[in-house]
């Protein structure tokens, strides 16, 4: 940093006391030594971490946006683990060596050298600034090539998987539970997702009443999911194995109950499982609103009103517009009714 | 250009709290409005409120019972509002005026019950927002325990799902309201005017409304929980927000009443800022701190009425039927998602800056150096303000609105770690070579920078799209902005408490407590929030009362941290009562021996801060410098001298300009 300490001739520098610290002869001692620490420590930190822990790091190489996610914090984390030794090395050391208990301790020195350092000040600038680039950069790049990186990309993804052969499956989320819908099967639904190895797979996600998030947390796929509005993902899966969803946006009081376990299969078991599904539920597919890329209460019955108000009863009701299930109703009603206890007094 | 070095009493209407002309009533200490009248008449207000309510609204078909009429519910909390304002006596003035009579008012005085009246004395005002926001910090973190009590286990319930989203979202929105005036309230307004020379704020009665209003919110906030709760949390995410029971209008109602007097706090001290400076008191020479209660009240100002707005829009939707967040009936729930991190952002930094300035206003004192660049520390905090404008899209990376648009998002986040960063230059620069005296402030001051660095750094995580994907939402955001607000802001506020309390009180916190204090909060608070990062990564999402059964062992640890956290403000309180009250000890008049303006004045500071107004000479930054000129000539004689610092700097008020 700056070189102050060689200015000792100004009036009352207490130059008499800081010979041994301040170390006119090498006025920089201080700091060659807090970065000879910093690059040691950081040397080591980052190999470790890389090596050690890197592999490890959620939410594993279960699909490819699952290992970008990873490989993307592990990136981060080795720059950042040097950014955050830096200043602790340099805060350990002034804390250790520039203590006013410490025997011997040189007065400090102000005036205009200690208030400001041109130098100094432009290089924290510019390193700061190019790190910063470097990250948007290394980001963007990471976001826009594998097509979204698992991420929510609205109705209209512009970036999309370089593969032809994408098999949609819509998830629908709803208090307080996911179900999914397979277009390529009949629109059959499920309970559980089921997905095949080594494809592409497309999220549609959309909701029938609040908003919700799509959590497929091994998968590395988080995608909204908005009453009214199909939103998309992307992401390609390369291992078999079990994952949790989960829902990831506050949604109401069973929030923390709205998850569910699912899995990914061979693409033979996965073909033979959906034919066979399909013929299953088909009895029940045909009750089913016909398959939509989004679901609105009143045009397309997802919720058994049709679009004519025929039940005789108030056009807007807050637990029928938004298509609560019965789990719903009960648990509003309850709080309804404690409620009530306590402003009727002053009706 | 004129010098106004007229003692107070002789200062007509810019100096003096009675209106010219205005009567002065004397009652008797029991009479008169204050903080019991303003509870009685908020209360009637309540009552009133429900009753027209229920008449006008309770006949329609889909109200079925009074608990779950919103504009019953509505208006009685606004009413109650108004009441508790009148019974307080905050109306009188405006009502007076406009009934064309003279205001009557009470005198001034000195005696301690003057903190449960309306007073617009600056000093007054701040002691009066420190206890307030003591207790929204108490009462929000009595509500954190009980959520670490739910997650000790990770599917036998002590509280139950209904219960526990409540506390989530109380908890969350108190804590939201009280850290946005945390600093600004009691040090900006019992601080600012001294630091920059002035005899009091450019609004004081706005200045109490402000408080009064944010007391208000307090009550309104804390009915959530008899009402029901509100299961949205913090944010208030409609369409949920419309589906909601009756516990939502009073997140709406209170976060519009806390966001008013957010809005009239901010912009008075913006204008006291920039116009009552004392005559020599330059952009270059005002404290750091004034700096950043600058950029926070310019963010209050000017981000805050979209919040009032969007608690509008949802007030609407819940009471007359319109559809501004209905997806269903031509609304968009992207409204209030939009809305709300439009100010929610801002709100982010508002709860960051002040900290930054209290921690540059405390190490050039404990380290006896000058604060090292102190322009790029002001360059800093306006950077931040201004950009805070421009990164709220984040928070929507994976809602799939406008996703093309997410670099751009991507890239103004990242670069708000460079005015960040220059906070830390500064504060680097001044630890350099410097001579470092641990005493308490000094400890909450470098445990800032320690806590802020991580919640900054993760802060970059959560801004990569990619991944984000994984971290958005989860626990890991949860630790990171309880870094950054709490390991950040609270950590300074804290210091900046141990600090200046010998200034606001005239006693000593007791240093030993303190020290046990700082230590058990600091260690506490990184064992608290540090594995939730991990708990993040490894797949918990935010505010669920269920977790997966392999993460008991980290939330149990994180639990108990947190225990032993709470215990840490105990020891605080215990210190506050025990040296203010119990066993006080007279504290000398600069114990810091600080060159700050507001150290230079008396003790307890004079009803008017100064005999006459200062005439600043320099910055209050030149330690270790022999020789270099006082902060402010505090009995300037005469014109010549004015005219000897150069004709710059003050404020038109203070130059005596129109």
């Amino acid at each position: 940093m700056s070189e102050h300490a060689g200015t000792s001739g100004r009036p009352g520098a207490g130059a008499s006391t800081s010979s041994v610290a301040a170390g006119t002869a090498r006025p920089l001692q201080d700091i060659w030594r807090i970065v000879g620490i910093w690059v040691a420590l950081s040397i080591v930190g980052d190999l470790v971490f890389w090596f050690v822990a890197g592999p490890h790091v959620p939410p594993g190489d279960m699909t490819s946006s699952a290992s970008g996610a990873q490989f993307d914090f592990n990136v981060l984390f080795m720059v950042a683990l040097p950014v955050i030794l830096a200043v602790w090395t340099y805060m350990g050391y002034a804390v250790i060596m520039w203590r006013a208990s410490r025997p011997g301790a040189p007065e400090p020195i102000g005036g205009p050298r200690a208030r400001s350092n041109l130098k100094v000040q432009l290089w924290w600038i510019v390193v700061t600034t190019v790190v910063v680039l470097s990250m948007f950069v290394f980001g963007t790049v990471e976001l826009i090539v594998p097509a979204g990186a698992g991420g929510a990309e609205g109705p209209n993804p512009i970036w999309t998987p370089a593969s032809k052969n994408v098999l949609p499956i819509q998830v629908i989320a709803q208090q307080w539970q996911f179900t999914y819908r397979y277009p390529t099967f009949g629109g059959m639904e499920t309970s559980t997702l089921i997905v095949p190895d080594n494809t592409t797979i497309a999220f549609h996600v959309t909701s029938l009443d609040v908003i919700h998030s799509f959590w497929a947390y091994q998968l590395g796929v988080k995608i909204d999911a908005n009453p009214g509005i199909d939103d998309v993902g992307y992401t390609t899966t390369n291992q078999l194995g079990k994952f949790t969803v989960r829902c990831n946006e506050l949604c109401g009081i069973w929030h923390g109950a709205m998850y569910d376990y699912g899995k990914v299969v061979s693409k033979a078991q996965f073909q033979k499982w959906g034919t066979s599904t399909a013929r299953a539920t088909a009895a029940n597919t045909k009750y089913l609103p016909p398959f939509a890329w989004t679901y609105s209460p009143t045009a397309n019955g997802a919720t058994g009103v049709t679009a004519a108000n025929t039940s005789g009863q108030a056009p807007f009701s807050k637990i029928q517009t938004y298509g609560a299930t019965t789990k719903a109703k009960k648990v509003v009603k309850n709080v309804q009714t404690s409620t009530t206890t306590i402003t009727t007094g002053s009706t | 250009m004129t010098l106004d070095v007229a003692p107070p009493s002789q200062m007509g209407s810019t100096g003096d709290t009675l209106p010219p002309g205005g009567v002065v009533h004397r009652r008797p200490w029991w009479m008169g409005q204050h903080m019991g009248t303003g509870l009685l008449l908020g209360i009637g207000g309540y009552a009133l409120g429900h009753y027209l309510g229920n008449t006008i609204a309770g006949g329609y078909t889909h109200v079925g019972t009074a608990g779950e009429n919103d504009v019953a519910i509505v208006l009685a909390l606004l009413l109650g509002v108004v009441g508790w304002l009148a019974g307080v006596g905050a109306l009188n003035y405006p009502l007076a005026k406009l009934a064309g009579r003279e205001p009557v008012a009470q005198p001034d005085t000195q005696h301690w019950t003057r903190f449960f009246r309306f007073s617009v004395e600056h000093k007054t005002v701040g002691m009066q927002y420190l206890i307030a926001v003591l207790v929204f910090l108490f009462t929000g973190g009595l509500l954190a325990m009980s959520i670490r009590t739910e997650l000790l286990s990770p599917t036998s319930h002590i509280i139950g799902p209904g219960t526990y989203i409540s506390i989530v979202g109380e908890h969350g929105t108190v804590m939201m309201m009280m850290a946005s005036s945390l600093v600004v309230g009691p040090l900006g307004n019992w601080l600012i005017p001294i630091m920059i020379g002035s005899r009091r704020m450019a609004f004081p009665r706005v200045e109490a409304f402000s408080f009064w209003l944010f007391s208000a919110g307090y009550f309104v906030i804390l009915t959530a929980l008899p009402l029901g709760g509100f299961p949205t949390g913090w944010t208030g995410y409609a369409p949920l927000q419309t589906q909601a029971t009756v516990g939502m209008d009073s997140y709406l109602v209170g976060f519009s009443v806390i966001g008013l007097g957010m809005i009239l706090a901010g912009f008075n001290l913006l204008v006291t800022i920039i116009n009552y400076r004392a005559p020599g008191m330059t952009w270059s020479r005002i404290p750091v701190f004034a700096w950043s209660i600058l950029a926070t009240s310019a963010l209050l100002a000017l981000a805050t009425p979209t919040l009032a707005v969007a608690c509008m829009f949802g007030i609407l939707d819940r009471t007359v039927g319109t559809a501004f967040y209905v997806n269903a009936h031509g609304g968009s729930s992207y409204l209030w998602e939009n809305l709300f991190w439009f100010f929610g952002h801002p709100e982010v930094y508002i709860m960051a800056l002040p900290g930054f300035g209290i921690v540059g206003e405390m190490l050039p004192v404990f380290t006896r150096k000058p604060l090292f660049a102190y322009r790029v520390a002001a360059a800093g905090m306006i950077g931040v303000a201004l950009l805070s404008f421009f990164v709220w899209q984040h928070h929507l990376f994976q809602s799939g609105i406008n996703p093309d648009m997410r670099p751009l998002f991507m890239l103004t986040t990242e670069l708000i770690s460079i005015p960040t960063g220059f906070i830390f230059l500064v504060g680097l620069g001044t630890l350099y070579k410097a001579k470092i005296r641990f005493e308490v402030p000094m400890l909450f001051a470098l445990a800032m920078y320690f806590n802020f660095l991580i919640g900054g750094v993760t802060g970059v995580f959560v801004s990569d799209v990619p991944v984000d994907v994984t971290v958005h939402g989860s626990f890991f955001v949860l630790a990171h902005f309880h870094y950054t607000i709490m390991g950040g802001l609270v950590f300074a506020f804290f210091g900046g408490v141990y600090y200046w309390m010998p200034k606001l009180t005239g006693k000593m916190m007791n240093k030993t407590l303190g020290k046990v204090h700082f230590w058990m909060m600091f260690v506490f608070f990184n064992l608290t929030f540090f594995p939730m990062f991990l708990i993040g990564l490894l797949g918990q999402p935010r505010r669920v009362f269920e977790y997966a059964q392999g993460l008991q062992t980290l939330n149990d640890f994180s639990s108990v941290s947190a225990f032993c956290l709470g215990a840490s403000f105990l020891v605080f309180v215990v210190n506050f009562v025990w040296s203010i009250f119990i066993a006080p000890q007279e504290a000398p008049l600069n114990p810091w021996g600080s060159l700050g303006l507001e150290w230079q004045t008396a003790t307890p500071v004079p009803q008017h801060n100064f005999e006459r107004i200062p005439v600043v000479l320099t910055d209050p930054y030149h330690y270790s410098e022999p020789g270099a000129s006082p902060v402010a000539d505090l009995a300037p004689t005469s014109f010549a001298e004015f005219a000897a610092v150069g004709a710059g700097g003050g404020g038109p008020i203070a130059r005596g300009e129109p």
